[in-house]
């Protein structure tokens, strides 16, 4: 039976925790609105971008440019955009275990990362890192397309088959999916939970060849690097938003939990203290009684 | 047949409507898009934009990007797009001074990533200061 004065102290600690809890969950919310703004506005770009690529592929000879064609490698490349920092519930966690379970088809992948996290699941699953990424937040489109580059020179080595990337997807504020998108060769993928492809467009150049102003060559020369850095850079802030949104969310549980526990706490106080009480009523009626 | 136009740059969408014709700076100089167009890609260089519809004519800075046309929609992807009426001259001037001191302070071979930022930068502030001063003298 603990006394009154263990649950005050416990009701303190708990007290303080949801104080800490909360203040993390109101800069999370306020970083999770930017975030959020900033992978929708991007998303668009992104999107149309993506269409019109994958449009012009179909339509494209093979061998036109290096991107449209799996290297010649058996390596796989991966990119895996984790977050900095932890206390964003299990966020990491499920992705970590999509990479686990996902089946690349071969034993020799190599690793590039983006965030502290992600160095640090794959030196503890034992595979090979090749590079890690430090960016800041929020992230500047400068320092994504070093990333982007990175990943273009390694394809163009040869030496890897495909590249891939595993970020969290951000769809809204409670829903966050892993995912695992093929970026080069260049395909459509996956950005804010929907690949858009509106048929309209789909049937409108499903017949009709492209004329290319002054090449297809030059065009695809200065559009697919762009393309790349710019999907990336897109999948860097839906991890963002995804990071701090599962933060804000974890902490606003985290909150309400420490409340609930505060209430249990100070009802189980109250009651040993009103059981104190009426112990020591009873003490002096007794005694009053055994005088008379 | 109307012809849709839209322009998005990574921060927003900028435009999207129907319009009777769109003039843009295109890979091989001055290209009008009128509806029914041949399907055309082609890249988008730094430069003035023209949008007519029913008569008014609005014109726009644009960046570097790529532009999509089929029959009945125009894409433009680019990294910038701004109304002449919101081009601030002075801000701008002020950039395009940053970025050519910036240009001058980098060594020529290193930092390649930068030196193409400030070039791009350089484009983007001239094709502004260009279209600002040309509405001015008019």
């Amino acid at each position: 039976m603990p006394s009154t004065r263990d649950i005050r102290r416990r009701i303190k600690s708990v007290k303080n925790t949801a104080q800490i809890t909360k203040a993390m969950q109101l800069v999370a919310a306020a970083k999770m609105k930017k975030a959020q703004d900033q992978a929708a506005n991007g998303r668009h770009y992104a999107e149309l971008l993506n269409k019109v690529l994958v449009n012009l592929k179909e339509k494209a000879e093979e061998g036109l440019h290096p991107f449209f064609s799996e290297g010649k490698g058996g390596k796989l490349l991966v990119l895996l955009v984790s977050s900095d920092k932890g206390l964003c519930g299990a966020l990491n966690t499920n992705l970590f275990k999509k990479l686990i379970t996902t089946d690349f088809g071969t034993e020799d992948v190599d690793y590039v990362t983006i965030g502290k996290k992600g160095v640090q699941a794959i030196n503890r699953l034992r595979r090979h890192l090749l590079a890690d990424f430090p960016i800041k937040d929020p992230a500047k489109f400068a320092e994504v397309r070093g990333v982007g580059r990175f990943l273009q020179e390694k394809f163009l080595t040869g030496e890897y088959k495909k590249v891939l990337v595993v970020f969290n997807n951000f769809i809204n504020t409670v829903t966050v999916v892993p995912t695992v998108e093929q970026i080069l060769p260049v395909n459509p993928v996956t950005l804010g939970g929907k690949r858009d492809f509106a048929p309209e467009i789909e049937t409108a150049t499903a017949s009709t060849e492209y004329t290319f102003e002054p090449s297809a060559a030059v065009v695809f020369e200065t559009v697919l690097p762009q393309y790349v850095n710019d999907t990336v850079y897109q999948m860097v802030l839906e991890s963002r938003a995804s990071e701090h949104s599962s933060r804000m969310v974890a902490m606003k549980n985290a909150t309400d939990n420490a409340k609930q526990m505060i209430k249990d706490l100070s009802l189980e106080y109250n009651k040993l203290r009103q059981a104190a009480i009426t112990n020591e009523l009873l003490e002096i009626t007794t005694a009053k009684m055994a005088l008379e | 047949m109307p012809l849709k136009l839209e322009i998005v740059t990574p921060e927003a969408r900028i435009f999207s409507d129907e319009v009777d014709t769109v003039v843009l700076p295109g890979y091989e100089g001055e290209m009008g898009v009128l509806a029914a167009h041949a399907n055309l890609v082609t890249t988008l260089l730094p430069g003035e934009l023209r949008i007519t519809k029913g008569g008014k004519t609005t014109e726009m800075a644009v960046g570097e990007g790529l532009v999509e046309v089929t029959g009945t929609v125009t894409r433009i992807l680019t990294d910038m797009a701004i109304d002449a009426d919101k081009i601030d001259e002075k801000a701008v001037e002020e950039a395009l001074a940053r970025a050519q001191k910036s240009l001058a302070d980098l060594k020529p071979g290193e930092q390649q990533e930068e030196v193409a930022a400030v070039m791009a930068m350089i484009q983007r502030s001239t094709a502004q200061l260009h279209l600002k001063r040309k509405r001015k003298t008019v």
